[in-house]
This record gives C-alpha cells, sequence and structure tokens, in this order.
C-alpha cells in the first residue's frame, strides 16, 4: 500500500494520455456490461430453471395445442406431484404496442405448481370465485397503474369470443409478487373455464402442460413415459425438462450469445492496442525515471510489479467506471428484457477481464522496465 | 583506518557492436573510511564506470570490489538492489528526481523498501531534509525547485535511509559557482560531522577542493593520487 | 495563396512520410476504427438482409388477408366460406380459365432438427390452394416435382433445405402422426418462402384436424386496383378482415427487428466509436509531440500554423479511411452472403443473408471520417499553439 502514490504519481505522468486511455476502457467496459448483462439476462431463464419441471408440448411444435384431457393423464404418471397447463393469450392492453404476457390457466393447478409467486390467500380466494377474475404481477399493474377491482380489457390477437370480438374483460382480484424472478411479475393470469367456455374456435384444447416431478432424478424417465402414453395418437407429445425447453427457444430466436461474444471480441482486441500502446509509450518515456528507482534499490522484480500494478491500477478503475456506467444505464432496457438489475456476476466477469487486460498489456511493458540497465538508462543510451 | 572500499585488478569491457572495449585496465584502489575522494579525469576516462563500480550500479569483467566488507562483484540482481537500498546514496548531475512527486515523496523513495512504519518514514524524511535545509519545500514538485534546491533534495533522498556511503557523479556540473559552493559544502558537512564516506567524481578543480583525496583518471588508469591535509 | 498551398502541400506530404516511423501509435487508431466500422457494418448487414428477404416475398400487386386485428398469419383465422368470398372480390386477377388467382392457405407449424445446433427449431409448412403457382410465378421448382393433391406429398424451400435435416428430396416428414414424403425443392428469389415448406391446403388442413385457414392471399389486376379490392373485403358485413398490400405487411413484419437491428448497430456502433475517438486522441497528440521539434522548426523559417494543422488532420483522416476501408472490407469478406436465421412473425425460421451494400460500407467509413476528424482536432489545435521557443530548447 504505501507503493499507492508512487503507482498513482506515475499513472497521471502525462494527463491527457491518461485521461484518454481511461475513457477509451471506459467505454469498452460499458459496452461490456450492456452487452454481457442483456445476455445473461436471456439466459437466466436457462439458468435459473426449475430443475423439478418439465414442459410437455406438442410433438409437432410447440405453436400446436393438446387435448385438456392429457392433463389427468399425466397426473397419474408415477412420479409427477402436479400438473398445471397454459395457453398463449397473445393479449394487448389498448394499443398493439402494449402487450401484455397473458395466459388463462387454472388457479388451483396453477398454485401447486408455481412456487415462486407470492399471492395474499385472500386474494387468491377471490380469483378461485370469479370466474372473470385476473391476478397480474407487481410490476405489471404498477405500469398501467392497475388496482385490485378495476376492470380491465385485453385485446386478443389470436382468440375471438363467441359472440364476436376478441376484447376480453378481466376483473382485478389479486396483484402477485415473485421476489426471485423478477420477470414473472410482468404476467397476467386468468380463469382457463372462462376463456374455454367464451372461445370460439380451439376449445378443450391447452397450449402446454407444466408437469412437477418429485424427484429431479427421474425426470427423464418421467419424460419417456408421458411422451409414451402418446405415441401413435393425433397429438405425440415431446417433454422436456424447463432448462432443455427455453434453451431451445433461446436457440430459435437466434444465438444472441454468438453476437454478443464477437462484438466484445472485437471491442476488446482494440482496446488492446490502445492501452498497450499508451502503456508502452508511458513505459519508455520513463526510462530514467525507473533507473533511478532501481539505483536506489528498488529490485528488478520490484520495479516489473510497479509497472504491472500501474496498468491494473489503470485497468481496474476504468473498468468499474464503465461497469457503473452499465450498471445505471441498465434499467433504462428493462422494457425490453424485462431485467431490472446488471447480474452481479456481469460485474465480476467484468473486473477480471480488466485484471487480464491489464496483464496483458502491462506485461510487455513491464518486462522491458525490467531488463532496463541502469548504466545504460542514465547515460541515456 | 580500515579501507571501506577496495579495489583490485577491476577490468571492465563494454561490447559496442561487436566489438569488446575495455574501459577500465585493473584499477586497484583503496578509500577509507570516512574520505571524501575527489574522482578527476578527461570525459570518457572512465570516471563515471568507475564510479558505477563502487556503487555497485554495475559490476566488473574481472577483478574484485569489496565495499564495507561486502565483495559487491559477486553479488547479483536483487541481492545487489538490496545491498545498495542500504549502503549507498546517490546523487547526479541532473538530480534524477521523480518529476511527479513532491520533494517529500522523492525523499521517502529508499524507504519504501525498508519496514518502517509511515510515521516512522515521514520523521526520517523530515531529518534529511532539514539536514539540508528544505524542510519548508517538502511538498514542492521538482519543477517548482530551483536547480540548487532539487540537488538538495537529490542529497536528502541519498541520505535518508543513512548509508554509509555517498556516490555522487559530477553533483555541481550543472549548477552556477555559487550553488556548487552551497552543495559542496553541504557534502563537506555531512562528511565531516555524520562521518559519509563520499566518493565524488568531477571535472571542476575548485569542486576537487572540498575534498580530502584527489584520484586522476586518463584512459582508464589511475595515474596519481594526493593527499590534502585536513584543515 | 499559392505559397500557402504549396507550404500545405509540403508540410502534409513531409508529414505523412513520417507516419511510418510512427507506426506503433499510428495502429491505434487504425484498429479502433476498423474494428468500430466493421462491427457496426455487419449489424447493419443483418438488417438489411432481414429486411430484403422479407421485401423480396412481397409484390405491389398482391394482397393478403387476414381476420381483422391479427398482426401475423399466425393469429389469424378465416373461415372456409370467408375464403370463398374473398377471391371473388373487385380487383382480383383472374387467370385464363376465368378462375380468380388466389390461394387460401392454412400456415401450419413443424419442429424440425436443425443441422447446425442439432436442436429443434419451428419451420412453417404452408398449405396452399391450387392457384399457388400462378398467384407466385417466382417459385420456380429446383429439383423433383410438385406435390399433388390429396396426398401426403410436399415440397421444402431452399433455404429451409440448407437449414435444417431430413427434408432432403425423397425423404419422409413425420407430421402429427402422418407421413409426408419431400417430392421437390423450390427457390423463390431470395424471399422469406424460401425457408418454408409447401403442400397442399386441403391435405395439410386434415393432417392438423382443422377447417380454418390464416390467410388468403390475391393478385391483382394491377397496383391500382388494390384501393378497390381493399373497399369491398372492408364494407362486406359478412366478413370483417384486415387487408393489406404484401409489401405494407412483409414491411411490418420485419420492422420490429429491423429496428432492433439498427438500434443496436447505431447505440454499440456510437459507443464504439466515442471509444475509437479517445484512441485516435490519444495517437493524435503523441504524433503531434513526436513532431514538435519539426513543427517548431518549420514555424522558426516562416512556416504558418495552418499548414501544421492541416497536415495533422491530414493524418488523422488517411489513418481514419485506412481502418474504415478495412473494417469495411472485414465485414465484406466475413459475413456478406453468410446465412443467418431467426424466429420469424409466425413463430418459425427465416433465413436470411447478411448483405453489406455499398451503401452500408460508405457509411462505415463516414463514421470513420468522424472518428478522425474528431481525433485530430485537439491535437490540431494544440500542434497550432506549439510555444516555438520552449519546442526548440527541448528538441
Ligand atoms: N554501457 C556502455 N557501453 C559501451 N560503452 C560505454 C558504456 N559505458 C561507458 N562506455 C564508454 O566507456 C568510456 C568511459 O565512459 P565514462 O565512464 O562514462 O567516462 P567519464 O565519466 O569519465 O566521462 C567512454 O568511452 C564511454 O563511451
Ligand atoms: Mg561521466
Amino acid at each position: 500500500m504505501k507503493f499507492l502514490p508512487l503507482i498513482w504519481a506515475a499513472l497521471w505522468r502525462k494527463k491527457t494520455r491518461t485521461v484518454f486511455t481511461l475513457l477509451s476502457i471506459v467505454v469498452a467496459f460499458l459496452l461490456f456490461g450492456m452487452l454481457q448483462g442483456v445476455n445473461a439476462a436471456f439466459n437466466s431463464a436457462v439458468d435459473r430453471a426449475n430443475v423439478n419441471r418439465l414442459m410437455v408440448a406438442n410433438a409437432t411444435a410447440f405453436t400446436e395445442s393438446l387435448p385438456y384431457a392429457y392433463l389427468t393423464q399425466i397426473e397419474s404418471v408415477p412420479g409427477v406431484s402436479a400438473v398445471s397447463q397454459q395457453s398463449w393469450f397473445g393479449g394487448y392492453y389498448q394499443d398493439p404496442k402494449n402487450f401484455v404476457f397473458s395466459f388463462p390457466v387454472e388457479p388451483l393447478r396453477w398454485r401447486r405448481i408455481g412456487t415462486e409467486y407470492r399471492i395474499p390467500e385472500d386474494q387468491f380466494d377471490a380469483w378461485v370465485r370469479t370466474r372473470t377474475g385476473a391476478v397480474v404481477g407487481a410490476q405489471l399493474a404498477a405500469k398501467y397503474g392497475w388496482k385490485i377491482g378495476d376492470r380491465v380489457p385485453l385485446h386478443s390477437v389470436i382468440w375471438t369470443k363467441a359472440g364476436g370480438g376478441s376484447d376480453w374483460e378481466f376483473d382485478i382480484v389479486g396483484i402477485f409478487t415473485s421476489p426471485e424472478f423478477a420477470s414473472r411479475e410482468n404476467q397476467f393470469l386468468f380463469n382457463y373455464s372462462y376463456f374455454d367456455e367464451a372461445r370460439v374456435f380451439g376449445k378443450g384444447r391447452v397450449g402446454w402442460l407444466v408437469v412437477q416431478v418429485a424427484d429431479p432424478r427421474a425426470s427423464a424417465r418421467i419424460a419417456a413415459a408421458i411422451d409414451h402414453l402418446f405415441a401413435n395418437s393425433p397429438d405425440e407429445t415431446e417433454t422436456k425438462t424447463e432448462k432443455e425447453f427455453q434453451q431451445s427457444f433461446l436457440k430459435q430466436i437466434g444465438d444472441i450469445n454468438f453476437i454478443v461474444t464477437r462484438i466484445l471480441f472485437a471491442v476488446f482486441f482494440s482496446l488492446l492496442f490502445a492501452t498497450g500502446s499508451s502503456l508502452m509509450q508511458s513505459m519508455r518515456e520513463r526510462i530514467p525515471e525507473l533507473a533511478v528507482l532501481k539505483t536506489v534499490g528498488f529490485t528488478d522484480a520490484g520495479v516489473l510489479r510497479l509497472v504491472l500494478a500501474e496498468s491494473v491500477m489503470l485497468c481496474v478503475l476504468a473498468a468499474l467506471a464503465g461497469l457503473a456506467a452499465a450498471a445505471l444505464l441498465f434499467p433504462a432496457l428493462r422494457d425490453a428484457i424485462g431485467v431490472v438489475t446488471l447480474p452481479r456476476a456481469v460485474l465480476a466477469e467484468g473486473v477480471v477481464i480488466a485484471v487480464l487486460l491489464a496483464l496483458a498489456t502491462g506485461l510487455l511493458p513491464a518486462w522491458r522496465a525490467r531488463r532496463l540497465s541502469i548504466v545504460d538508462a542514465l547515460a541515456g543510451r | 583506518m580500515a579501507a571501506i572500499i577496495s579495489l583490485r585488478n577491476v577490468v571492465k569491457r563494454y561490447l559496442r557492436g561487436k566489438q569488446s572495449v575495455e574501459v577500465l585496465h585493473g584499477i586497484d584502489l583503496d578509500i577509507e573510511t570516512g574520505d571524501f575522494v575527489a574522482l578527476m579525469g578527461p570525459s570518457g576516462s572512465g570516471k563515471t564506470t568507475l564510479l558505477n563500480l563502487i556503487g555497485g550500479l554495475d559490476t566488473p569483467s574481472s577483478g574484485e570490489v569489496s565495499v564495507a566488507g561486502v565483495r559487491i562483484d559477486a553479488l547479483g540482481g536483487a541481492r545487489l538492489a538490496r545491498w545498495r537500498a542500504r549502503n549507498v546514496g546517490f546523487v547526479f548531475q541532473f538530480y534524477n528526481l521523480l518529476p511527479q512527486l513532491s520533494a517529500q515523496r522523492n525523499v521517502e523513495l529508499p524507504l519504501l523498501l525498508t519496514s518502517l512504519s509511515a510515521a516512522q518514514r515521514r520523521r526520517n524524511v523530515q531529518a534529511a531534509l532539514a539536514i539540508v535545509g528544505l524542510s519548508d519545500r517538502a511538498h514542492h514538485k521538482p519543477s517548482e525547485l530551483s536547480g540548487g534546491q532539487a540537488q538538495r533534495v537529490a542529497i536528502a533522498r541519498a541520505l535518508v535511509s543513512d548509508p554509509t556511503l555517498l556516490v555522487c557523479d559530477e553533483p555541481t556540473g550543472d549548477l552556477d559557482r555559487a550553488t556548487a559552493d552551497e552543495i559542496l559544502g553541504l557534502l563537506q558537512t555531512l562528511n565531516r560531522e555524520q562521518g559519509k564516506t563520499v566518493v565524488m567524481v568531477t571535472h571542476d578543480p575548485k569542486a576537487a577542493e572540498f575534498a580530502t583525496h584527489q584520484l586522476y583518471l586518463d584512459k582508464g588508469e589511475l595515474v596519481s593520487r594526493s593527499t590534502k591535509a585536513v584543515a | 495563396m499559392a505559397g500557402l498551398a504549396n507550404q500545405i502541400a509540403a508540410v502534409t506530404v513531409n508529414n505523412l512520410r513520417s507516419v511510418p516511423q510512427r507506426a506503433g501509435v499510428s495502429a491505434v487508431i487504425v484498429i479502433g476504427i476498423a474494428v468500430t466500422v466493421a462491427v457496426l457494418v455487419s449489424v447493419l448487414a443483418m438488417a438489411t438482409g432481414f429486411g430484403k428477404t422479407l421485401a423480396n416475398t412481397g409484390r405491389e400487386d398482391r394482397a393478403i388477408v387476414l381476420r381483422g386485428g391479427s398482426q401475423s398469419e399466425l393469429a389469424s383465422t378465416l373461415s372456409r366460406e370467408n375464403t370463398l368470398t374473398i377471391p371473388d372480390a373487385r380487383g382480383v386477377r383472374r387467370s385464363a380459365d376465368g378462375k380468380p388467382i388466389a390461394s387460401a392457405e392454412m400456415v401450419g407449424i413443424v419442429s424440425l432438427k436443425q443441422k447446425a445446433t442439432g436442436t429443434k427449431a419451428n419451420v412453417t409448412l404452408r398449405g396452399v390452394g391450387p392457384k399457388a403457382f400462378d398467384l407466385r410465378p417466382e417459385i420456380h421448382l429446383v429439383a423433383g416435382r410438385l406435390f399433388q393433391p390429396a396426398v401426403r406429398e410436399l415440397i421444402v424451400g431452399k433455404a429451409a433445405l440448407g437449414q435444417f435435416e431430413g427434408v432432403d428430396l425423397g425423404r419422409r416428414v413425420t407430421i402429427h402422426d402422418t407421413e409426408w414424403t419431400v417430392v421437390g425443392v423450390f427457390d423463390s428469389g431470395g424471399g422469406s418462402h424460401e425457408s418454408e415448406l409447401m403442400a397442399d391446403a386441403e391435405t395439410v388442413l386434415s393432417a392438423y384436424r382443422r377447417n380454418l385457414f390464416q390467410s388468403a392471399t390475391v393478385m391483382l389486376e394491377s397496383r391500382q386496383a388494390f384501393d378497390a379490392f381493399k373497399d369491398q373485403l372492408t364494407t362486406d358485413p359478412t366478413l370483417s378482415v384486415d387487408v393489406k398490400r404484401e409489401t405494407e405487411y412483409y414491411a411490418e413484419q420485419s420492422k420490429q427487428l429491423s429496428r432492433l437491428l439498427f438500434f443496436v448497430a447505431y447505440i454499440v456502433g456510437g459507443i464504439m466509436a466515442v471509444g475509437a475517438v479517445f484512441g485516435a486522441l490519444n495517437t493524435m497528440y503523441s504524433a503531434v509531440s513526436a513532431r514538435a521539434l519539426e513543427i517548431a522548426t518549420l514555424r522558426a523559417i516562416g512556416f504558418g500554423a495552418l499548414p501544421v494543422v492541416i497536415s495533422v488532420f491530414v493524418e488523422a483522416l488517411a489513418l481514419a479511411l485506412i481502418g474504415g476501408a478495412l473494417g469495411a472490407a472485414a465485414a465484406w469478406i466475413f459475413f456478406n452472403g453468410s446465412s443467418v436465421n431467426t424466429l420469424g412473425s409466425n413463430f418459425t425460421q427465416v433465413v436470411f443473408q447478411l448483405t453489406v451494400t455499398p451503401s452500408l460500407a460508405m457509411s462505415g467509413i463516414v463514421l470513420a471520417c468522424i472518428v478522425g476528424i474528431l481525433g485530430g482536432l485537439f491535437p490540431a489545435i494544440r500542434a497550432a499553439r506549439l510555444p516555438i521557443a520552449a519546442a526548440l530548447r527541448a528538441g
């Protein structure tokens, strides 16, 4: 620590250069934070998938529906502890831009599966009792200012109602939270029975099934058993773990990870040159000063450490500033990706990369400083 | 008194391109504790080279260099560096202060290599600055100091770890007469009152008069040696 | 004036000759800009490629009819009666046999294994009417033959053939519990239909046990006939439909992704450009300090400040241009024409090609010049203000 003033002073020897180098690093880590944050947000659904859960979809494509009767058939498969069903409602509120993640579900079945949701008991009971009742996530409620007791219309881009029209009215009877999965708080859930009675087509069919298994190690066996049950029927099923399901869904959107990695690779590639060249120039200009340090008794290794420490300080400070900026800007993306805060892992990863960058760019100048001969340097040779 | 510095048949060769050039041809030299030696001679005669060998900045091609009983020609790398930190203070013609550090921090540099606490370091720095008469300039940067003041800071840096030996390469070469005399007076005081052994390269015969002994080097050989009676 | 021009030329040329001596620092500008331009151009090439694929699918003189309020075929449903009324509307072109050129279509989705990832992804199985190939003359068979009605046969678009396993000519595909044979491969001139499978609508309906269609597409007598056609359908009380020109429909389909990609390109490219400006500033400041003695000498013997300023700018611009050209070239070499796929509006894969157009390359080079100018500005000012006497002394 006593060397800190020495390192700090050396860092700021040429202010303009240090400021610009610092800023290039800040900018690179700002980008890193944002892009990697988005990437992580997309993957968080995969990473945090519930190991106890299986998803059952139509084998032809997960957009094809399944008969409602499958629900009870799967419930009797050994090892299955609960089954719930969902369908894609495709709803929006007032304007097609205000897309709402809305799903018809059966409240009692839903609650046995959806352990990550928190909803007050009385509100849940009200939902079970109210045919047109809906429960909404806290974030969604806040977004449109919905309160319990409000009557909210959603327009479905898919489902038409008997008697015409695609506008569906719901009574908000509850608001739920999901502390560990903030993005779930954007959901809008309502009674399947109301939905199924009122829709014109597709009656008696559901989008997909969510199966809770008692023992995750039995997942593969249970999945096979479920698929076997419906083999050679008009609606064959394909059962996957929630993780596999999320993964395959992400893969369909495109390889976000691939694009992000490529961009960041490019960013850091050019940063390597910018930082490396700046550190090298600074080392060259300081040759006489480094010789003085050796003269007064700093060892070669000591000088190497000083120069490396300087590049670590430069890179880590700048990286922290960049990551802090990314963390501040990140909530602006909330609507796009549904995640509020920059994941901690991204910050940690950023710091590790900053240290690696510092070592990669600092090693050459530090090595030169180490090899520096006092006599030659003092004589200006 | 016992010789603090003794050189035996010291040869120094440099490689210039592919060619080896012998700069010092078998120097034998003894300097006793408490001496103030002025090393004189024409430019290129090898004064700096000799001084660097004495100060442990460089190692001889052959021969022995002992300082205070330590064969420094046998020390290498890190051990030589640590030896320098404890035993030698250096003063150069162009001061060689770190421009971005205050006088105080410049003086503190050698102490960073010791295990002294921050408070102890500060005390020693203040003491060293007081000796050179610059207590009031502790927070100035080198660029805010005159040449004479900068050289005093350099002397304070050489003194701060209390070495027995001070090695000075043309310490007054860049200073006017009056300032030069002040610096030389300071070195003389350090030699007389604190018993520092001083080896100083100089071109200037007037500067050499401050010393107790004068050595003449020519083309890599010691040609004569005179001792001035201590006044 | 001639004197000044000569001064400028002399100083600039002399300076550019000295750039190779500063190659290390100069590389910072070049690489920083090259990388920025490469990223910008490649992401824009994605947006352009996707837009182009969807634009190739649509024609001004074709109209698509969906149920009112549906934004995509997948969300739409049309009853059989509706699909019979729609082709009879005004403005629909008729073929030699006097029948309207129209196709009522059912969009089924099949999940197939992708060659690249080994994971399954959705592909569109488009059930088309008997006039579908009069309607879309851009579709040509490149291998095999057309499917026959009432038989479970299908043809595969060449982009889908490239992306998915098990759809080669002669292979069998299981859809629900029925087996289909691939009998042909088609090309549609680069449109999104190339990412689809096509079969007879009635056969597909029965395999999916449905009797609702998703869309109806008609060929108009002319581009101008659209309004008459639309008016008739939207005023018909038995219908509740949206009528769009195909061009408009596909532009809407590509809008969201294109907008996202443009956003990413400009935000990411913009931030990277800012980083590149900092790198350029460093390069140019150190170029100016490396030239301090030269500049001071020139000034001392009577050269003006302007030639010096211009020489700094020209150096910055020249390096920026090299960087920009390298970046655009890299984007073109590595990415132009490479196939990418994403989820289209029907929840199925659309394959498209990254397209680096000359105008994209130009916008990359323009960005490079902006970075070069910004990076040269302050260093040029410093060069002009260099204290001559001090620089000469220090040198
Ligand atoms: N590192 C070195 N490499 C090559 N030649 C050197 C080196 N150091 C000194 N010399 C040569 O050795 C001779 C003596 O140099 P030096 O000791 O600096 O002389 P002085 O200090 O007496 O002027 C000179 O000719 C010088 O060029
Ligand atoms: Mg000398």
